[in-house]
């Protein structure tokens, strides 16, 4: 892959030390290169790369939950001035802003068939708010709102696991969507080169450790991540035409979801002997996901 | 040409004159009919523009301003919930300082349900960003939608603004409007070419932006002070329209002052009903004149303080309240008096809510209220319910009573 050695996202940005979020942002920006207009919803990373310092390509903070209607109307606009041709639109948008307050509006603008690329940078709950639980926190995670005490053991998330946002995405019937891990950059950045390609929406969820959140070392970030793909806790997939499913990574030996959980601060008191139960429901809850894609990619 | 249009259809021929680029809203009644009458006019290829038929009002707003800020004309249309869903984007418009145009269709807010105009909605949003002018009647709406544009995008200004008219009584109505040529508005309004910092790979910027304590504040003086300026551009785009199109519109638009006593101040169609009465407590010696307020951000506070100087009271007819204040209208003509050596009594007189008619008799009645104070001196309670029925308000209590 050829990747041009300017930085789009660099030079004294304000993220924490080892921030997954900001780490995906420069790898897609490799890719999409300055002809791109790119819009945050309120977040992180509209701190972490929106203010402080000239931009390389036009950018907008829309608002919390509004970067899928913001993203339509440049759409339309580009299209009626004759100027759509050649402007890569990108959606970058932490999992607040796309599984829940802004879910009514990305799923609005997929479903009309506007063309950009929306990359959510999942990491798993509200951090920029200080951590607190959001519909893509994992079971059993502690937040500032599903805090572990006498009578709570951290998200409660009844219905097991959390929401399958790509499963959605794809299910709206649009060309494209896939999962995705800085931890494998080749993969994340040929996917969003092909999303970049395809003619209509398409949708990318990508994994970013968050140091703070989820309570371990930013020299950790990378590894963590792969952890996360290794014990098929955040499996690598795609599926293109809303049904053709691939799996990207197909770990050998798979790895005990323990050890991935043992990494973060976060699922702590999930390790503690009296939780062993709730450990093995969480891996039998894993396994049967994963059996499941597979099962996709097969039929 | 002259042609009979409902005041939703002179808003979409407006928009088509415009020559808009992107047109995104959602249906509400009573504004749904621009909505639909711009879709069809795209269909038909009568306008050359991008139609998003967004999922909510929150969206039209936002991808409004999206494309706004990717340098298109834009326009949209709401009311009441909808006008509300769109609160947060509406600061995001104007702070921007992008030149939407929307259409208002007035209507009251739930709860209870209500589809009827007052001017709840609109006056809700008052604090936004938004410049608002309010219109009598259909041939009204087309022009001011022309003169929102114009005035919008003057460089001066560069601020969005609201048209805002009674549902029902405007929306649905049909009168006969002067449809101006396409080349008569371009000679009034230039084709568009975005004249702000727009969202252009040529010249990359960052939009919104963190502002800190050390210089939020210039960036909300200096939104203020560009409303402020958008008064004297208001009166050059009326000149030079009324040079084009012969139709002349002022910040407010008197009837009978010159000798008035007594002048009612209000907003919207109940005026034309407010002319009419005039006519009538004229005819019987009662020396009334009556102000209608057209454009009500940015406040015209000097030229009603001329209008009001001589007047020795004032009411102000609310079709909206500020629960537990006043009418806000009145409000707002309470500060431009100030400033007056003598300053006139003013009454508050709340009507018209919830689309309740503002008939005749409703504004003889005000009128006789307001000389009845003015003679009697002050002592009453200046927010008045001039058309609640007090019958009902007992009915209330009495079931209330039997429930506690
Ligand atoms: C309408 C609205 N509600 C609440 C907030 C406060 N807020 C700002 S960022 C944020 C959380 C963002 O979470 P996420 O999208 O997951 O991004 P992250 O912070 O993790 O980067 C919240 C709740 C807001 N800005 N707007
Ligand atoms: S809190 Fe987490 S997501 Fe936010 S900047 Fe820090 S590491 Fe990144």
């Amino acid at each position: 892959m050829d990747l041009p050695e300017e930085e789009f996202v660099a030079h004294g940005r304000g993220g924490c030390p080892g921030c997954a979020a900001v780490i995906g942002a420069r790898m897609a920006t490799k890719i999409s290169g300055k002809k791109t207009i790119m819009i945050n919803s309120t977040g992180c990373m509209c701190v972490n790369y929106g203010y402080n310092g000239a931009p390389l390509f036009p950018y907008v903070h829309s608002l919390f939950e509004n970067a899928g209607s913001v993203i339509s109307g440049i759409d339309a606009a580009l299209k009626a001035l004759g100027r759509r041709e050649d402007v890569n639109l990108i959606v970058y948008a932490g999992d607040g802003g796309t599984v829940d307050i802004g879910f009514q509006a990305l799923s609005g603008a997929v479903d009309r068939g506007h063309r950009f690329l929306y990359i959510c940078y999942d990491n798993e709950g509200y951090m920029n708010t200080g951590v607190q639980r959001s519909g893509a926190t994992p079971y059993g995670a502690s937040t500032t709102t599903t805090p572990v005490g006498a009578k709570a053991k951290g998200e409660p998330r009844p219905l097991g696991r959390k929401k399958d946002m790509v499963r959605v995405m794809a299910a709206h019937g649009i060309p494209y969507t896939a999962t995705a891990s800085i931890a494998y950059p080749l993969d994340y950045m040929r996917k969003v080169q092909t999303a970049l390609q395809v003619d209509g929406p398409s949708y990318i969820h990508l994994l970013s450790p968050c140091s703070p959140g989820w309570g371990i070392e930013p020299k950790d970030t990378v590894t963590v991540a792969r952890l996360a793909v290794q014990t098929n806790f955040a499996p690598l997939y795609e599926i293109t035409g809303g049904a053709a499913f691939k799996v990207n990574i197909k770990p050998q030996k798979p790895k005990p979801v323990r050890e991935y959980l043992a990494t973060q601060k976060r699922f702590r008191h999930l390790l503690a002997k009296e939780n062993e139960s709730e450990l093995e429901l969480i891996q039998q809850a894993v396994d049967a996901r994963f059996k499941y894609l597979l099962s996709c990619e097969n039929s | 040409m002259r042609q009979y249009l409902s005041g939703t259809k002179a808003a979409a021929e407006a928009a088509k004159l415009a020559e808009v680029n992107v047109v995104a809203a959602y249906p509400i009644t009573p504004q749904t009919s621009i909505v639909e009458y711009l879709a069809s006019f795209v269909a038909n290829g009568e306008l050359q523009a991008q139609m998003i038929p967004v999922e909510s009002e929150h969206s039209a707003m936002s991808a409004t301003y999206g494309a706004s800020l990717a340098g298109a004309r834009t326009f949209t249309a709401s009311s009441s919930q909808g006008l509300c869903l769109m609160h947060e984007v509406l600061f995001m418009a104007s702070g921007l300082r992008l030149p939407i145009v929307m259409a208002v269709a007035n209507r009251s807010l739930a709860s209870p349900v209500s589809i009827f105009a007052d001017h709840q909605d609109s006056l809700a949003q008052r604090d936004t960003g938004w410049l608002q002018f309010y219109v009598e009647n259909c041939q009204e709406v087309l022009d001011t939608i022309l003169l929102a544009f114009r005035v919008a995008e003057d460089q001066r200004v560069l601020l969005p603004v609201m048209v805002c008219f009674d549902g029902f009584y405007v929306s649905h109505i049909s009168e006969p409007v002067d449809v101006p040529t396409s080349e008569q508005v371009k000679s009034f309004l230039p084709a568009f070419r975005a004249n702000y910092p727009t969202l252009d790979l040529t010249s990359p910027k960052m939009f919104n932006v963190m502002a800190f304590p050390d210089s939020f504040e210039e960036f909300q003086r200096d939104k203020h002070e560009s409303m402020r300026k958008a008064t004297k551009v208001i009166k050059e785009a009326m000149d030079h329209f009324a040079q084009i199109f012969g139709r002349n519109y002022g910040m407010i638009e008197t009837y009978r002052t010159e000798d008035a006593e007594l002048v009612l101040v209000g907003l919207g169609s109940m005026m034309g009903t407010v002319k009419a009465s005039i006519d009538i407590l004229r005819s019987e010696g009662l020396k009334v004149g009556m102000a209608k307020i057209k454009a009500f951000r940015p406040f015209p506070f000097a030229e009603l303080a001329e209008v009001l100087q001589n007047a020795k009271a004032v009411g102000v007819l609310d079709r909206d309240i500020s629960f537990g204040s006043t009418g806000i209208v009145y409000q707002e003509v309470l500060a431009s008096l100030k400033h007056l050596e003598h300053e006139p009594l003013v009454l508050d007189l709340i009507a018209g809510l919830g689309g309740r008619d503002i008939t005749v008799d409703t504004v003889v009645k005000s009128a006789r209220l307001l000389q009845e104070a003015s003679e009697a001196g002050y002592g009453k309670d200046r927010v008045i319910w001039v058309d609640a029925n007090q019958d009902l308000l007992d009915i209330w209590k009495v079931g209330a009573a039997h429930v506690g």
